[in-house]
């Protein structure tokens, strides 16, 4: 039984009367980021409080006990997307794990004329640093349609070619919310030589993902969307392309030698990626978040958002006037407008009244062709969102009343 | 000027925005262009200012922008055509102190100050002041 008060109280931000305009706060933008378990809390604070030292550094016992808690933290985010741990590279979130794909592998591999593949419902970080790749090496960006809200692997064929070598794709778009098939993906990107890299920033946090069965080459995430602290993610990738690979950057605990003729011996991954002091207090956090999501259960947390949303559905389909854009996704985002209201009047409207939704492009501005709109609010909910959360929203949009109540009351 | 109400405040607002006069683009040469792009707002707007010997002769804009930037940005357009690049930069320096519930001149604002209520909903201050900022830039090195 999913005990969704339960989960609440393990929340500060759920519990400490946080009012948003005088009202109770309704955190409706999970997509965005995720509030934090007093647990995760803790064990950022006690890394500070009780271990506080350096890693791969010190001779002495607090520091090799900050190396076995990073290590088991790895441990963690591994078995959670059945990877192997030194396939696991900490990077500062899911925006630097897919640049340090594009940099470490696309500028090492791609040349002029090779293909790479992206939607325009991407997110700008999977869009950008592929945009960076084939300006640096004169690789051309191909398109693979966008149908009914979905990628659907028949249209990946569509343009895929010998020259493509790169394909990069959300599982789970941040603005419909539709789980795309990535073991398909994979199998086809494979069938044509090229590599499989997943953005798994939604799906990750909502869904198990298994890296090994899907076949994938790389999946992106970060910790921040699923209870995590802001400033830290991975990279997991396959061991042999990790080795392959460059670092993109480097510095102190990446290499285990360097000579003053230039000759470097870089350490084998995922140490060769994680170069600086690294974020010790974000990977035990991210480590604690991961523990906590599979105390849950993955499976129940996607469970609980399908039912969020179908319930919000449910409440909201005799209303003509609100234009929803994503009915099937179920799986956390609602995407929708109001006839007639511009989506950020509507999410101050919405502020006013307590909650807390985003507005606009939500970073994918390649899609408002597609949708036939520039922008559009995004409700997301995640493992502690209440159904009553749902009501207060349900009844802000359909009792809307005057977009400038939010200033006149 | 008469103090308003609440709703004719609203009403203010609403009817820049329904019906903005300034809204279109410049219907001659020789106005100077600024283009303004929200980060966090569908706001995508060019402002126009045609000056002429220290006089802002006229104000227009056009493009995509929500209620508040639409109707902020008409109501400036009033507000600045007619008047002296000095007195122009004064009634801007009027607005951002408004915004940021510093002490200004009301006379100065007549129907701008609509947007009283603007730092009540902190996340909108950037569309009020959007063409206000353009108009800024246009007007900086005069």
């Amino acid at each position: 039984m999913y005990d969704v008060y339960k989960i609440r109280k393990q929340f500060p931000m759920l519990n400490s009367d946080i009012k948003m305009q005088n009202k109770p706060l309704v955190f409706l933008d999970n997509c965005s980021t995720t509030f934090k378990p007093q647990c995760v809390i803790d064990a950022i604070t006690e890394y500070y409080t009780e271990y506080n030292s350096n890693s791969h550094r010190g001779d002495y016992d607090l520091s090799y006990k900050v190396d076995v808690m990073i290590e088991d933290a790895r441990k963690e985010v591994a078995t959670l997307v059945n990877a192997e741990e030194n396939e696991v590279v900490f990077t500062d979130g899911a925006t630097s794990a897919l640049n340090l794909v594009a940099y470490g592998y696309g500028l090492k591999y791609l040349k002029k004329g090779d293909e790479i593949v992206i939607s325009v419902a991407e997110h700008a970080s999977n869009v950008l640093p592929w945009f960076r790749i084939a300006e640096l090496t004169g690789a051309v960006i191909k398109y693979v349609d966008i149908q009914d809200g979905k990628i659907l692997p028949e249209n990946l064929r569509k343009v895929m070619s010998k020259k493509t070598k790169i394909v990069s794709l959300a599982q789970v778009g941040n603005v419909l919310g539709y789980v795309a098939d990535v073991k398909e993906f994979a199998k086809i990107a494979h069938e044509y030589g090229a590599i499989m890299v997943v953005d798994g920033a939604q799906s990750v946090p909502h869904l198990k993902v298994d890296f090994k069965d899907t076949g994938i080459d790389f999946l992106a995430f970060s910790a921040h969307k699923m209870c995590g602290p802001t400033g830290i993610g991975a990279l997991v990738g396959k061991y042999q392309l990790l080795c392959d690979m460059d670092p993109f950057t480097t510095g102190g605990g990446m290499n285990s030698i360097f000579k003053k003729d230039g000759t470097v011996d870089y350490r084998l991954p995922p140490y060769k990626f994680e170069s600086g002091t690294l974020n010790i207090a974000g990977i035990l956090g991210f480590g604690r978040a991961v523990k906590f999501i599979k105390e849950i259960g993955i499976d129940n947390i996607h469970k609980h958002d399908q039912e969020l949303i179908d319930y919000a559905i449910e409440k909201l389909k005799d209303y003509e006037n609100i234009i929803i854009y994503n009915k099937d996704a179920r799986n956390g985002i609602l995407t929708f407008n109001i006839k007639g209201v511009f989506p950020q009047d509507e999410s101050t409207l919405l502020n006013y009244k307590g909650i807390a939704i985003r507005s606009g492009e939500h970073c994918a501005k390649l899609l408002d062709n597609y949708l036939d709109t520039k922008a559009t609010c995004r409700m997301s909910t995640y493992l502690y969102t209440s159904k009553e959360d749902i009501d207060t929203f349900v009844d802000a949009i359909i009792n809307g009343g005057d977009i400038l109540d939010a200033y006149f009351n | 000027m008469p103090t308003l109400t609440n709703d004719m405040m609203r009403s203010i607002i609403m009817d820049h925005y329904s019906n903005p006069q300034n809204k279109h683009q410049p219907p001659k040469e020789g106005y100077e262009k600024v283009h303004m792009h929200s980060d966090n707002c569908i706001d995508d707007l060019d402002i126009f200012l045609l000056v002429n010997d220290n006089i802002i002769t006229d104000a227009c804009f056009d493009g995509t922008a929500c209620t508040i930037s639409t109707s902020s940005t008409d109501i400036m357009c009033d507000l600045l055509r007619g008047k002296e690049i000095n007195e122009g930069r004064k009634i801007i320096d009027a607005f951002h102190h408004m915004m940021h519930e510093e002490e200004f001149d009301a006379e100065l604002l007549d129907e701008a100050i609509v947007f009283i209520n603007t730092s009540k909903q902190a996340a909108r201050i950037r569309c009020a002041t959007i063409g206000w900022n353009a108009a800024e830039e246009i007007l900086k090195d005069k």
